[in-house]
């Protein structure tokens, strides 16, 4: 990463020291969750985003792009979630195609755990990672500070209390892919009823050594009923002091387009251009 | 002292119509209490059809929207083209998280139309540069939680560009007259596919 710019930092750091809070973040108070099975690897998450008690985003994707085999699941501030899956992503990509061998699940876990680590906490990125690779299928969880673990199954983020005690009951050996994404579905739902800080939709990622398949919005359990009303106010309710309309055609008026014809060259040869 | 983001007060919103999109916001400048300036406009232009709407510590404001001119005239002489309302957002989400530890105190809103598809475009941001996609409206400023009410009772898909300018203004003016920092008039440009209507509104001057 070519790395942070910090030119802003005195000056916040000098308005906070009097007193200013510092700006609230986008945080994805979450449930994320993900399971191995026999076969393969379920990743799940809902669509909550919060900024305080608003619900900023009802229907946010938290289900990130690794590569193709790789997909993380983020919780925590939601920018650091989104840039440092990306930028893992690219790095890993770079990674693949310059020793040209399929990325790994360890590799993306260690990347993206030593980026946080330097960054001592600070990236607030609590990522569930999970992919399938040559050396089978993996399922990882990476803190903001750099720890990781490695389960059959996993939960992160506020609902992740919820979201166990769902895994915890129901959990079992050797489940099918059906079952699977049933017990991710049903752990993310029980966030989602449980804790306030997750809500809407359940996103379901399934992992095989074939394919990736993303199901967003698996389930849609908080659809808007649609208003029995229209409020729609009729024309001439605001009142308008001073309308100004620009067409694209009166923009001539001020500046004139010429297409320069292919066959003219307006003075001279045409430039060479590499083809 | 209070939060840099309620400093100077302000509001923004855009919204989403059939084949247009909407972006309003009000016109005030104030410091606390004291309003200096009641023709302070939030949205800047940065293409034929991609506006962006800006809300939070003026001083950045100012700032970040020269900035964004900057930055999007290199682009278009470096590509030839104007930049298109989708690679803004990426753009304006870059800037802003480059700053992840020493943040713009800044709300950003951007709206427009895709050039290509002419499919509306809108989106939202918070200061460190997560993009919050909304197939509906976006919100911003010290009336944001107003706007929330307003905007979720008032906006319904498909509205043409007549209703969604009716629908847009009367979500920002009633939702800025509950908030003591914002207010003192408003702009709202309606975006459609070969024109824009910039109106000024006739708002409350208290």
């Amino acid at each position: 990463m070519p790395g942070f710019d910090f030119s802003n930092y005195n000056r916040n750091a000098a308005l906070h020291a009097r007193g200013v809070p510092l700006p609230k973040a986008t945080s994805t108070g979450t449930t994320i969750v993900g399971c191995i099975y026999d076969g393969g690897v379920v990743i799940a998450a809902d669509t909550r985003a919060t900024s305080g008690p608003i619900v900023a985003d009802k229907n946010c994707e938290k289900l990130h792009y690794i590569s193709s085999n790789i997909w993380c699941a983020g919780a925590g501030t939601a920018a650091d979630t989104e840039f440092t899956t990306s930028l893992i992503s690219s790095q890993l990509e770079l990674h693949s195609l310059s020793t040209g061998r399929k990325p790994r699940v360890v590799t993306c876990m260690t990347l993206l755990k030593q980026h946080l680590f330097r960054y001592q906490g600070h990236i607030g990125a609590y990522l569930v990672v999970a992919g399938v690779d040559p050396t089978g299928t993996h399922l990882f969880t990476v803190h903001a500070h750099g720890s990781t673990d490695k389960l059959p199954y996993v939960t992160m983020g506020s609902g992740s209390l919820a979201a166990m005690s769902v895994f915890e009951t129901q959990w079992k050996a050797h489940l099918t892919q059906d079952e699977a994404v049933k017990l991710c579905a049903d752990a993310i739902e029980s966030g989602i009823w449980n804790d306030l800080g997750s809500g809407s939709n359940v996103d379901v990622a399934i992992i095989t050594p074939e394919k990736t398949i993303l199901k967003r919005n698996y389930i849609k359990p908080n659809e808007r009923t649609q208003k029995l009303k229209s409020y729609v106010f009729p024309k001439g309710t605001t009142a308008v002091l001073n309308e100004k309309i620009i067409r694209k055609q009166d923009i001539g008026n001020f500046v004139t387009i010429h297409d320069l014809a292919e066959e003219a060259p307006a003075g001279g040869d045409k430039m060479e251009v590499d083809t | 002292m209070s939060s840099p983001f309620s400093i100077n007060g302000g509001a923004c919103v855009a919204m989403v119509g059939k084949d247009c999109v909407a972006i309003a916001c009000d016109l005030r400048l104030g410091l606390q209490a004291l309003t200096v300036s009641n023709n302070f406009p939030k949205i800047f232009q940065y293409g034929d059809n991609v506006f962006l709407g800006l809300t939070g510590l003026a001083t950045d404001v100012n700032t970040v929207s020269d900035l964004f001119r900057w930055k999007v005239n290199m682009y278009r002489l470096r590509e030839e083209r104007q930049i298109a309302p989708r690679t803004f957002a990426n753009l304006v989400s870059s800037s802003l998280y480059e700053k992840r530890f020493g943040p713009y105190f800044v709300s950003p809103v951007v709206a427009g139309l895709d050039p290509k598809t002419g499919r509306p475009f809108i989106c939202g941001f918070d200061s460190i540069g997560c993009i919050d996609f909304a197939k509906d409206f976006i919100v911003s400023g010290t009336a944001s939680e107003q706007l929330f009410g307003m905007c979720e009772s008032l906006w319904e898909p498909d509205l043409d560009a007549d209703a969604l300018f009716e629908t847009i203004s009367q979500s920002l003016l009633n939702a800025v007259d509950r908030d003591a920092l914002s207010g003192w008039g408003a702009h709202v440009y309606i975006i459609e596919k070969d024109k824009v209507t910039k109106r000024l509104l006739k708002g409350r001057q208290d």
